[in-house]
């Protein structure tokens, strides 16, 4: 059950610098566990994230086994023109999760 | 000014004999929730519905609220409607009494009685995600709502038998609850602030557990810390300690689902 939250500003002044916060629900597994029979539990862990706004990638992060369950990454944009802001996460099994947003630039 | 004598006699009289169980009580004016003692980075995770990971669960909850399960193929709104109306305040009565089983049942025993008797669902696990969702889904609706445990004689005993363990020392540490929530909270136990130990916002996500825990998960944590033996989940030892937990936070304000370092 992936699932995300994304809040992105409905509206902004164009070259307004806009703040963006997304969440998912992940397990991010580190693959340095064992379970209780000694097996070591296989990496599972969002490993990239890409946001791009009217098809212009405009953020790009790499995911590491240290970072916690649920990533939540925030950053800022100028916000240029209305459009969509797509959202994309893919984790180590091949899963990619997307979520978009829209902004209306006055 | 012999009737005030006798008054003052009386009220010390009363003030002697209420004593031990007031004990080290934390008096109503200095509660506080361990929102308080947060940092406020953690305090702003809690405060943004989009930060805070415990609306995942919420989210999930809503999905589950909505779904049909069970032979009865019923869902929880068919009953229920709109649960910003319907379960508006629920959180912050429960645990209550359950007369059909003579007992009191806390939230995630209700959702699942529920579930048995009118989806005719096989229950949820305790600590489940689909319990958990559904219990968080349900306690959002009591966000800002002040805990308000219900007035049942009924539930007296069960209320003494979850203040006599608040109050027993046990373990091999040979603590009580009492010992650190009543007499020594705002001090500081390695690098955590000791809390109060109100339940106020429950289930909560708690970001050592990188995941959604209830309250009795919580409780477990606290029964292993004091190296005593843990009960399992759902014990009835548990529900008479919820039970008397929200007595003594009775009119403090829910946050639930809150964020906890």
């Amino acid at each position: 059950m992936a699932r995300t939250l994304i809040n992105v500003p409905q509206k902004a002044k164009r070259g307004q610098v806009v703040e963006i916060k997304t969440l998912i629900s992940h397990i991010m597994e580190t693959g340095y566990r064992r379970n209780e029979t000694g097996v070591a539990i296989p990496r599972d862990i969002i490993n990239s994230f890409v946001c791009t706004y009217n098809g212009e990638e405009i953020f790009r992060a790499k995911l590491y086994p240290a970072i916690a369950a649920n990533p939540f990454i925030t950053f800022f944009t100028v916000a240029t023109e209305t459009g969509t802001l797509e959202f994309k996460w893919t984790d180590d099994k091949g899963n990619v999760e997307t979520g978009t947003a829209k902004i209306t630039v006055e | 000014m012999k009737i005030g004598r006798m008054r003052g006699t009386l009220v010390a009289l009363a003030l002697l004999l209420l004593a031990p169980l007031l004990g080290g009580a934390v008096a109503p004016a200095d509660r506080r929730s361990a929102y308080a003692d947060m940092s406020p980075e953690t305090r702003a995770m809690q405060d943004d519905d989009t930060a805070n990971p415990a609306m995942l669960a919420v989210l999930d909850g809503e999905a589950l609220w909505n779904r049909k399960a069970g032979a009865a193929d019923r869902s929880c709104a068919d009953c229920h409607g709109d649960p910003a109306a319907s379960m508006k305040g629920v959180a912050a009565r429960y645990p209550a009494f359950d007369a059909t089983n003579g007992k009191p049942v806390d939230l995630e025993g209700r959702i699942n009685l529920e579930r048995t008797a009118h989806q005719q669902a096989p229950p949820l696990r305790l600590e489940s995600d689909e319990l958990l969702a559904l219990s968080a889904y349900v306690a959002r609706q009591s966000r800002g709502e002040p805990i308000a445990p219900p007035d049942d004689p009924r539930l007296a005993p069960f209320i003494a038998a979850g203040r006599d363990f608040y109050n027993r020392r046990q373990g091999q540490l040979n603590l009580s609850c009492a010992l650190c929530h009543d007499d020594n909270w705002g001090k500081r136990l390695a690098g955590n602030v000791v809390p109060q130990g109100h339940p106020t916002g429950y289930p909560i996500y708690r970001l050592e557990w990188q995941s959604v825990g209830s309250l009795q998960r919580r409780l477990r944590n606290c029964i292993s810390g004091m190296r005593a033996e843990v009960p399992e989940y759902g014990a009835p030892e548990y529900v008479n300690l919820e039970l008397f937990l929200m007595q003594r936070a009775r009119g403090m304000t829910m946050e639930s689902p809150a964020v906890r370092p």
